[in-house]
């Protein structure tokens, strides 16, 4: 049965006051899948995943997992379900331990079980030699390890995660990435994942969905994805462009055949365009404005490309970076974050 | 509910009480404010506030304007008589000032803190047969100590006053001379043996505060903060009923108010030498009432506030009224009808009341029984409100 559902998601719709979070999405997510939900910041990915976890409950539309009913049954949906949120919860003044007891004792698991389970986690992501430690002192690797174990103390058959490589260096978010692999694999455990980091949905997710303003504006597999632009007969074109200068940009931008030009740097351009002479309309519309071209490049399409292409404006235009979550003070006041 | 539902609520709710204290106990410098914040408040609170015991040395100018009656100056007996007094009880620090004019300059620079004015025609009055007139000076800047200061020379000149009538009714061979100028005798009687200070009437109301506020505040403060760090999802997610996580906090809370109680109780007899009349056992089952009465309060605010910054200036918001009308530190009935008013419905009021009776007066249940009502049917009937509230906020 590698194609049942474990969740189905209908018409779901979150409303805060009169701002449309998340607008009437519909999806299934299979047993034993990595899905991803990808979109900028504010896209409204979040807020599906705290509906579907029962931490909000939906304005409109309905959705259950493993049969159960994100509002009607919803201490048996919890039971199914673990969550690593895009905060740490964890309580700094207590030790490794504490915490995983803590919210282990609250799913019900018999005490040596739990105790076992413990153990086991920690031994899994190699915090053993830390447990008696106090949380607060760990380093931000080390807590985002332990938000992940938290998630898994009552085995969960699906696991929910936000943005759970935000604000980790790239070592911790490969190591991250490893771990939820494994999980996947090992335990069949299906994953649902929020990122606005096209690595994590290319190099994780067996589909991703692709969420812009509330909407799923496409969802399939990373390489069907990619074939949406190589299908519909769009090059990517870098450009380096020693002279490049803002006006030479806006010419560009004009041009009939690109669709979406983006800066990377001072010197380097890249041009999303269609039709058989855009090559020429483009070197054309360079050398009459006195650009020099230094190299060009036809690039294979990458997810970011998919996502301009789709809902043209890039993943990072309306996201407000966000501010990584700081490793606090060891006997400092708890974390705040601007929201 | 059947016995399984309440057996796990229970132990859910004792899990989530335990994780708040042992925070609690890790934060030191917290642990710290804690006992060191009622201290304080015992310190400040009831040092400042004056009695008439403990004043002394006030600053005090004396201005002899009497120009005598034949040669009679019968001021020096009264300013003898004035300083013999004061030589006992040092309330005074009396100096000698020119004139009248003088006494308002000194007032206005602070130097002295009332006058005292003998005019000039002071002996001619009471040698001939009329009475004397003597002039207190107040600084109407500083009415606490301006009353003071009147209460006590006016003790004195009565008392002097007193002896110069039985002086001039001596000839008439009264047997009791004392009975004759003052025919009553005005014994003032406590309900306890003992002269209670101002810290026997402030330490029960501080209690009673403490313990209450720790509730009505502590709680929305505790519960916004979870909110802020997240760690609220991680019990939300959990299966658990909601109201196992605000019994939790609230009975985390009131532990931490019950641990302050204790000290400033523990404060109180030992350090401030408060006396407890009435039953200890009945001390503390007023405190857990009066918490009991603000649970519902502390629950309807936690459910409109989300954020901790809200919180915490909605605790200062109510936390100064409180304590100023419900008569912790002032009696209530100095206050004007309207404040009365407000005050009447403060269950603090009812609380501190309650427990000022126990612990000075040595009450009993019976005493103290309309408190107690009031105290229930507050408490009760913000409970009822409180639960439905507190759901709908879970699960927005």
């Amino acid at each position: 049965m590698a194609n049942e559902s474990i969740i189905e998601v209908k018409n779901l719709t979150k409303m805060f006051k009169k701002f449309t979070a998340v607008d009437d999405l519909s999806f299934d997510v299979k047993k034993g899948e990595i899905f991803g939900l990808l979109g900028p910041n504010g896209a409204g990915k979040s807020t599906t995943l705290r509906v579907l976890s029962t931490l909000a409950r939906p304005t409109k539309g309905t959705a259950t997992i493993g049969g159960f009913d994100i509002v009607k049954d919803d201490n048996e949906v919890r039971k199914l379900i673990g969550i690593v949120s895009e905060k740490m919860i964890m309580y700094n003044r207590l030790t490794a331990k504490e915490n995983l007891q803590f919210f282990g004792s609250l799913f019900n698991i018999p005490k040596d079980v739990l105790t076992k389970r413990i153990d086991e986690l920690l031994e899994l992501v190699q915090l053993t030699q830390w447990k008696n430690a106090q949380v607060g002192t760990f380093s931000t690797g080390m807590r985002q390890r332990m938000n992940v174990i938290r998630a898994l103390l009552n085995t969960p058959q699906v696991l929910f995660l936000d943005e759970p490589t935000l604000g980790l260096d790239p070592q911790s978010s490969v190591e991250i990435r490893e771990f939820i692999r494994k999980l996947n694999r090992e335990n069949g455990t299906t994953v649902i994942i929020t990122t606005h980091m096209m690595v994590d949905a290319d190099l994780l997710c067996d589909r991703i969905a692709i969420v812009d303003h509330g909407k799923i504006v496409a969802l399939d597999t990373s390489a069907n994805l990619k074939k949406i632009i190589s299908g519909a007969d769009t090059s990517i074109i870098k450009l380096n462009i020693p002279n490049l200068s803002s006006v030479l940009i806006e010419k560009l931008q004009a041009l009939k055949c690109a669709d979406a030009v983006t800066q990377e740097n001072q010197t380097e351009l890249k041009i999303l365009a269609h039709g058989n002479e855009a090559f020429d309309n483009i070197i054309d519309a360079i050398r009459t404005n006195g650009g020099n071209i230094s190299s060009m490049e036809n690039l294979q399409p990458t997810l970011e490309d998919v996502f301009l292409h789709i809902t043209g404006h890039q993943v990072r235009d309306s996201a407000d970076q966000k501010i990584p979550v700081e490793h606090g003070p060891r006997f400092g006041t708890p974390q705040r974050r601007i929201r | 509910m059947s016995n399984m539902t309440a057996k796990t609520l229970f132990s859910h709710t004792m899990r989530i009480a335990w994780k708040d204290l042992t925070e609690l106990f890790r934060n030191r410098l917290g642990l710290v404010l804690l006992i060191v914040m009622p201290l304080f408040m015992m310190v400040m609170v009831g040092f400042i506030y004056p009695s008439n015991g403990t004043v002394t040395n006030l600053q005090v100018g004396l201005v002899n304007e009497d120009s005598g009656f034949h040669n009679v100056y019968f001021s020096q007996n009264f300013t003898m008589g004035l300083q013999q007094i004061n030589s006992q009880t040092h309330m005074l620090k009396i100096s000698n000032i020119s004139s009248s004019a003088e006494i308002k300059d000194m007032v206005q620079k602070g130097d002295i803190e009332g006058g005292i004015i003998i005019p000039s025609n002071f002996s001619e009055s009471i040698l001939t047969g009329q009475q004397g007139t003597l002039i207190i000076v107040s600084d109407q800047s500083n009415p606490q100590i301006s009353a003071t200061i009147n209460a006590a020379l006016t003790g004195v000149f009565d008392a002097m006053g007193t002896s110069i009538a039985q002086q001039k009714v001596a000839p008439l061979n009264a047997t009791n001379t004392l009975a004759v100028v003052k025919p009553f005798n005005v014994q003032t009687q406590g309900v306890v043996s003992g002269n209670p200070s101002y810290f026997d009437f402030i330490a029960p109301g501080i209690m009673a505060m403490t313990v209450m506020m720790s509730v009505m505040t502590g709680l929305p403060v505790a519960i916004s903060q979870e909110k802020e760090v997240g760690t609220m999802d991680g019990m939300m997610v959990a299966p658990i009923n909601r109201l196992s996580i605000i019994l939790g906090k609230t009975l985390g809370q009131t532990a931490r108010g019950l641990l302050q109680g204790v000290i400033i109780f523990l404060l109180a007899i030992g350090l401030f030498g408060v006396a407890i009349q009435g039953s200890v056992l009945l001390v503390f089952a007023m405190l857990l009432l009066g918490v009991f009465s603000f649970v519902g309060l502390g629950i309807v605010i936690t459910s409109f506030t989300k954020d901790q910054e809200t919180a915490q200036m909605l605790m200062m918001t109510l936390m100064f009224p409180m304590m100023f009308l419900s008569g912790v530190f002032f009696p209530i009935q100095q206050m004007p009808w309207y404040m009365q008013d407000i005050s009447r419905i403060l269950p603090l009021t009812y609380a501190s009341d309650a427990l000022r009776k126990v612990m000075v007066l040595g009450a009993g249940v019976p005493q103290i029984s309309t408190d107690l009502i009031v105290l229930i049917v507050f408490g009760a009937v913000m409970i009822a409100i409180a639960v439905p509230v507190f759901r709908r906020m879970m699960t927005r």
